[in-house]
């Protein structure tokens, strides 16, 4: 019984670590000196019979079967993942208190007061406006300054590149999947519509702009569209037109100074609005244009900034250059 | 709990699209179909944001004038304007991220020709290999 344990034992160790005992009808093969110049040695071949052992195998085994057996296992575990997931968030919205109801715990005193006090603290009819660019001006100031770095990172990665072609990269504009317009559409219908558009929707995003504290929108908003006007512009006119006076050198000036002016004007407001100082910058009343203290100016700010990098965004993504 | 969710629909829906968005953000093997589930999960928090910032039949929180020259300013009134400045928030941290993980695709496919992420990668390690294996034999010549 003994014996026999140890022969299986044995055979199952040979089975693992391969190197079994060599079989009576072992055939050695010969193998040809392969062809290689003489200052290579040919590297040491297996003299005698070998076998394969379990970790050989099973990467034999997993270099043929492992990408497949990983897709599956991966998109198993992905759905499985995101089913516990949303199963988890769906039991903790059926626990959160009833949708829209008044007395909800997320209305409580901070809103009483914003929207209270916020009137007369702000000078700002629209108290959105006032919680953004008054109570929590620097959140607002630290979103320019995200939007700001996300324009000039794209503007690195995508106009570095174009500047100095790299060798042998394939360029987008050669490739045939993705046709790139080199120069406008020459046509009539789209230059006149966009003749007569274009002032109105600069106009509507002014409005937008200098009206943010008085009516919903503000800087975020009017910047938008006052970058699609310039986007329409570029299409309708070629980006030839729109370079004259917007570049790389005026967006960054642009970007920055508007942001300079956020951060020291806002800084100023902080300091002497939280601890009493007197201040130069009058509130006006509510409900007036020229009121609202640094909301009208710091609208103006973000609206530059964001028309400036929107419009950065469009021209480096379809043509690659500001 | 089915119909403390009926009651919550706003948020179940949103949580519902936030895994949806989830779910192409894992699966999906392109790479701009990723940014596109990457923006869903964005979108699904805005609505529960703004879902939880209504209270019913209540206004936007822009003061209303009240007749005679002064400004209706009861918080009975208006709805919570905290949720908006949030959303706001998210928005452009959104567009950024959008933007600047677009042009690192658009990288990516200018050096390999795919936007696949598998063949990306399997083009990644085959250059990786070949290049071991150059810097291999440069290392072997000089040795000789």
């Amino acid at each position: 019984m003994h014996r026999e344990l140890k022969i299986v034992w044995k055979n199952f160790f040979n089975w693992v670590f391969g190197n079994g005992p060599r079989p009576e009808n072992e055939v050695i093969p010969v193998e040809p000196p392969p062809d290689l110049p003489f200052t290579q040695k040919p590297k040491d071949k297996y003299s005698r019979f070998h076998e394969a052992t379990l970790k050989e195998r099973y990467e034999q085994w997993l270099e043929i079967h492992g990408l497949h057996i990983f897709a599956v296992l991966y998109s198993g575990l992905s759905i499985l993942t995101c089913v516990v997931i949303v199963c988890l968030l769906l039991a903790t919205v059926a626990e959160l208190p009833p949708f829209g109801h008044e007395r909800n715990p997320a209305n409580n005193e901070v809103i009483r007061r914003y929207v209270e006090h916020g009137g007369h603290e702000t000078g700002a009819q629209n108290i959105v406006a006032g919680l953004i660019l008054d109570y929590r001006a620097f959140d607002t100031f630290g979103e320019s300054a995200v939007l700001f770095t996300a324009a000039v990172s794209v503007l690195m990665m995508l106009g570095a590149s174009r500047r100095n072609k790299i060798k042998n990269a394939p360029s987008l504009k050669s490739d045939g999947n993705f046709p790139r317009r080199e120069s406008p559409f020459e046509e009539p219908i789209l230059r006149g519509v966009a003749s007569l558009s274009i002032p109105a929707i600069l106009m509507l995003g002014c409005v937008v702009v200098i009206n943010g504290h008085l009516t919903p929108g503000g800087g975020f908003s009017g910047g938008a569209i006052l970058s699609t006007a310039l986007i329409l512009a570029a299409n309708a006119y070629g980006f030839e037109r729109v370079h004259e006076f917007f570049n790389e050198r005026t967006f960054i000036i642009s970007s920055s100074t508007a942001l300079m002016i956020y951060a020291l004007s806002k800084g100023y407001s902080f300091f002497t609005g939280a601890n009493h100082f007197y201040s130069i910058i009058p509130k006006g009343t509510v409900g007036n244009i020229l009121s609202a203290g640094l909301i009208l100016p710091l609208n103006i700010c973000v609206g530059l900034i964001v028309a400036g990098t929107l419009y950065t965004f469009y021209a480096l993504f379809s043509k690659g250059d500001l | 709990m089915l119909g403390k969710l009926l009651l919550n629909h706003y948020e179940a829906v949103a949580v519902i699209l936030f895994g949806i968005g989830m779910t192409n953000l894992l699966m999906q093997r392109n790479l701009i179909k990723k940014i596109i589930g990457l923006n869903i999960m964005d979108t699904a928090v805005y609505l529960f944001l703004a879902a939880k910032g209504y209270v019913e039949g209540r206004a936007a929180p822009i003061l209303i004038e009240n007749g005679s020259g002064g400004w209706l300013t009861s918080s009975e009134l208006y709805v919570n304007p905290v949720p908006a400045g949030l959303v706001l928030t998210g928005i452009v941290v959104s567009v950024s991220v959008t933007a600047f993980s677009l042009a690192l695709a658009l990288k990516l496919y200018e050096n390999y020709g795919t936007l696949n992420i598998d063949e990306a990668l399997l083009k990644m390690t085959e250059e990786q290999l070949e290049l071991e294996t150059t810097i291999e034999n440069a290392e072997e010549d000089v040795l000789v």
